[in-house]
């Protein structure tokens, strides 16, 4: 469904993206963890072209994104991508900022689009706050906004990038459930996330990065009782107990 | 001592009143023409002053400068006695059939404006969050359609205090029009001081005129922002 080869990329002379192979198959779960700077957030950002690879290939759903030929809004159009900090257009209801795509770019008529919407409002507990907006909400509700926002344009491949980094702590509990509801659906996903909970429980393999590079990519259980490389123990050290 | 003795009838009454309410009505026609076509044209040139192509942007650039750095009253005249001269005979002859002092003035209230639209709403343009635009294009709208559909409504909203002062200074520069024979409202109390030397009166009521039309613009767009643009913060 995903896959790089060799994939590359700078910001002018920093090399954030080393020689990238991974492989995602339709249906799997993929958790992206590693410390800040180590480019995950620029790997999951390659993957709907928010941003160009400069070497390697790169296949997204039988799609080439180095090829002049691909087009690259049908191909995001296939591929949801949930924000850190949500996104929301402040000046659209819930309701509109949900069937906005699909009316504009599937054209979907507005009737069957927000029928739609209100089922996926209904998956994330959120049918009340249809004519609310942005503003009006906490941030776990936007964000829970924001995947049905992603889901409306019925996507192959589901990308989260940090999606509970920017909540409270009582608010990462409903995204985190709306996502591993998702997963259960068989929905084809990679998330860029430190819930280590949710990466155990949910996801199929764990990618660990650091400087641009993949260390290591093991199933969870075995990253978490196992991890092979140094930078991965010492990460996952800090991550469980931050003190120390 | 003051020797003048007032006379407000003429301009509440009579034909002198008629004339200035005919001044009012092509100063309403023109305003309206010069608002609607500014904004249309203004927002096109924030767009293109923002493409990604050089070329585009350079056109862009060459527009604002040009139409904000130079006279208004130039570029009436320019329309008026100048743009006819290169126009082939077909289309002057159409023009002259039409009402071509109406039409240079409004182009010329058109362009110049649109310049300064055009960097108010760019400007507006650049203060949304780029994330916006990621967000947008996310879902797989295009560039052109990312401007329509996300940035450009909340840009607009944000543009609205200088939009309006633009929209204003539209419907007063339309007074210029007179220079060449547009039979608006300051043209018609110029008109009515001829014929009645009563120039007090009648620029006085051209003034209120004025202020009342100011007024109105104001008034609309603040009930155009709080009951369309942000119904949710009323």
């Amino acid at each position: 469904m995903i896959k790089f080869e060799g994939v590359h990329k700078w910001f002018k002379k920093l090399h954030v993206l080393n020689g990238i192979d991974l492989h995602v198959k339709q249906g799997e779960v993929v958790v992206v963890c590693g410390p800040s700077g180590s480019g995950k957030s620029t790997l999951i950002r390659t993957i709907n072209q928010l941003e160009p690879i400069e070497e390697g290939s790169l296949i997204v759903d039988g799609m080439d994104l180095r090829s002049k030929k691909t087009d690259i809004n049908k191909l995001r159009a296939e591929v949801g991508f949930v924000f850190q900090q949500f996104n929301l257009y402040p000046h659209l209801s819930v309701i509109d900022n949900i069937t906005l795509a699909p009316t504009k770019i599937r054209r979907t008529p507005k009737k069957e689009a927000q029928e739609q919407a209100m089922e996926l409002l209904e998956r994330v507990g959120l049918a009340v706050k249809r004519d609310a907006y942005p503003t009006q909400l906490s941030g776990g509700q936007q964000q829970r906004v924001a995947i049905a926002r992603a889901l409306a344009m019925k996507p192959r491949i589901m990308l989260f990038d940090e999606p509970t980094s920017a909540l409270d702590p009582e608010m990462i509990g409903e995204v985190l459930a709306v996502m591993q509801d998702l997963a259960s659906t068989g929905m084809t996903m990679v998330c860029v996330t430190h819930e280590m909970g949710f990466a155990r429980e949910v996801s199929d393999r764990v990618v660990f990065m650091d400087h641009g590079v993949i260390l290591e990519e093991a199933q969870p259980e075995e990253f978490f009782r196992n991890p092979q490389h140094d930078r991965a123990k010492q990460f996952l050290k800090q991550l469980l107990s931050p003190m120390h | 001592m003051l020797k003048y003795t007032f006379d407000w009838s003429i301009v509440t009454s009579g034909k002198y009143f008629e004339w200035l309410v005919s001044g009012l009505k092509v100063t309403l026609e023109l305003s309206a023409v010069g608002i609607v076509c500014a904004f249309l044209l203004g927002l096109l040139i924030a767009v293109l002053k923002m493409s990604h192509y050089r070329p585009v942007r350079w056109i862009a650039t060459a527009y604002l400068e040009f139409f904000r750095n130079t006279p208004l009253l130039v570029q009436i005249f320019f329309w008026y006695f100048g743009s006819y001269k290169v126009l082939p005979t077909a289309v002057n002859e159409w023009l002259n059939s039409t009402n071509f002092e109406f039409a240079a003035a409004a182009i010329a209230l058109t362009i110049y404006t649109s310049a300064f639209i055009a960097e108010d709403i760019r400007s507006g343009i650049l203060s949304i969050p780029k994330e916006q635009m990621e967000a947008a294009r996310s879902a797989g709208f295009s560039y052109l359609r990312s401007m329509q559909y996300i940035i450009l409504p909340q840009a607009v909203r944000i543009t609205i205090p200088p939009l309006v002062n633009q929209f204003l200074n539209l419907a007063k520069n339309s007074s210029l029009a007179m220079s060449i024979g547009v039979m608006e409202l300051t043209y018609q109390a110029r008109q009515v001081e001829s014929y009645t030397f009563k120039g007090f009166e009648a620029f006085t009521a051209a003034t209120v005129v004025y202020l009342g039309l100011s007024v109105v613009i104001t008034a609309l767009m603040d009930l155009y922002n709080k009951k369309v643009l942000n119904p949710h913060r009323a």
